[in-house]
């Protein structure tokens, strides 16, 4: 049934139909009102999880990290300086392949302090390990919490992962959300069985143990052929999700009016959604534009996002954080798929949306009207910034 | 590297070390820096020395020291501290039990 709801709500759904055993969690704008969602859930008895209401985040994902070694499906949800708390641990959770699945209210990091909504949590965790997926809309926020949880959980994967949701654009505003039935949604997550869970007291095991230089490097190793399975489970999971849900959820990324486009944008997360619009109204007036929405941004698709833009001449890449010193992190990526292509677009960088600036359609029809003269090599090239 | 290490396609899922008791197999003596020497003729066998050792390295007969176990023993010498006789003295590890 389709219901009016917000981001927050919708991903505190998805987290109810999963049910999962415990919630180690501790407020930040804008993930605030996950956590208190769920806190009414289970103060109501409506979900029967462990909610943990730890000091800091720092301890948020360490409760977790026990939990999850201890045999438990774990949960959380975080923003910004929250996530910036949680990434030591973070990292710890994807080298024990623990898949704790989490909710990032994308938030610009400090400082100067801020609470609206740039991707530099995200891309702070880049390297973490953790799975990251993209959403444009709150629908797309609560299916992937629940496809997150399958693939996390995947035998071959057994990674954390990241459902980023844009702060306030998406976790705030209300949107037509069309949440699965209670039913189908348990179903569809399934019952976990952990590996070597710590409370199996019958079969002990040593967690987390140090690891030297003779044993290091393999354990890294190990941990990057897991982030190697993602993509077939992946796949896997979307097929899945697609047939119960009678949405089409089918690769990587999504191409909107990218098949015949001489020009288009990439882009992750709720301005694919500003970038649609954009192509609408060139496509109107005869133009060849097109788009590419990133899902899934760790692991990185490269192969599938270079075939997808095989036949475009002209692309701008839209980063929303910078990396100091760098060309944009999705831009580096997408320029390290095309460098065995024979065929190479012109690439353009653009740095968007800092710190919660707003990007709007007229803006992103100007990125498409630059890109028709691009040149390669210009550097960094920012939206709506005040010169 | 020896060929007794693993493969990374060998190893347990997220470094997970299966079984119980796994520090027996791991032994620790090498971190030690100075060594306790045990005099069994000044010891009036209170147990102190077994009671305080944070590991498990002061070998005991039923209720009798009968020495210290190197292969686990970091040298932290709290052994010494609480021997109430000082029956238990610490030396340099490269000297080891060389007489003087």
């Amino acid at each position: 049934m389709r219901k009016v709801m917000t981001g927050h709500k919708a991903v505190a759904e998805a987290m109810r139909q999963i049910e999962p055993d415990v919630v180690a969690v501790y407020p930040i704008t804008p993930q605030s009102e996950i956590a208190e969602y769920y806190a009414e859930y289970v103060h109501d008895g409506i979900v029967h999880t462990e909610l943990v209401p730890v000091e800091s985040e720092h301890s948020a994902m360490s409760a977790c990290v026990g939990a999850a070694a201890a045999g438990a499906r774990v949960m959380t949800a975080t923003a910004s300086q929250g996530l910036a708390l949680m990434v030591e641990v973070l990292y710890i959770a994807a080298s024990m392949r623990l898949p704790i699945v989490m909710a990032l209210a994308n938030r610009a990091l400090s400082g100067p302090i801020n609470i609206h909504c740039d991707h530099s949590d995200a891309y702070l965790a880049r390297d973490s390990g953790a799975i990251q997926i993209f959403c444009e809309s709150a629908q797309e926020a609560y299916d992937y919490m629940l496809m997150a949880q399958r693939v996390a959980e995947h035998d071959e994967v057994r990674l954390p992962a990241i459902v980023n949701l844009d702060g306030f654009t998406l976790t705030h505003s209300s949107q037509v959300v069309e949440p699965l039935p209670d039913g189908v949604a348990k179903k569809f997550v399934g019952n976990y069985k952990p590996f070597y869970p710590l409370l199996d007291v019958d079969h002990p095991a040593t967690w987390g143990p140090f690891a030297m230089p003779d044993y290091y490097f393999e354990l890294k190793r190990a941990q990057a052929a897991a982030m190697e399975k993602v993509p077939a489970a992946f796949l896997e999971v979307q097929k899945h999700y697609s047939k119960i849900s009678g949405r089409r959820y089918a690769g990587f990324v999504e191409g909107y009016k990218l098949d015949d486009a001489e020009r288009a944008l990439v882009v992750m997360g709720s301005t694919a959604g500003t970038a649609k619009a954009a192509v609408d109204q060139l496509r109107a007036k005869g133009e060849k534009v097109g788009l590419l929405k990133v899902w899934l941004f760790r692991p990185f698709p490269g192969k599938e996002i270079a075939a997808a833009l095989a036949h475009v001449e002209r692309v701008a890449v839209l980063d929303r954080a910078l990396s100091f010193g760098a060309m944009g992190a999705l831009y580096c990526d997408l320029a390290a798929a095309f460098v065995h292509a024979v065929h190479r677009p012109t690439f353009v960088n653009y740095i968007y949306g800092l710190g919660g600036r707003d990007t709007t359609v007229d803006q992103l029809v100007q990125v498409f009207a630059e890109l028709k003269d691009a040149h390669p090599d210009e550097g960094l090239r920012y939206i709506g910034l005040r010169e | 590297m020896a060929a007794s290490l693993k493969s990374w396609k060998e190893l347990p899922i997220g470094g997970v070390v299966p079984g119980g008791a796994t520090p027996e197999l791991n032994k620790t003596g090498s971190w030690r820096a100075e060594r306790p020497i045990w005099d069994q003729e000044k010891c009036i066998q209170c147990l102190q020395c077994w009671l305080h050792c944070p590991d498990d390295s002061i070998r005991i007969n039923g209720q009798k020291v009968t020495g210290v176990d190197y292969d686990y023993c970091k040298g932290c010498g709290v052994c010494a501290t609480v021997c109430p006789v000082d029956a238990i003295g610490m030396v340099p590890e490269r000297e080891g039990t060389c007489a003087k």
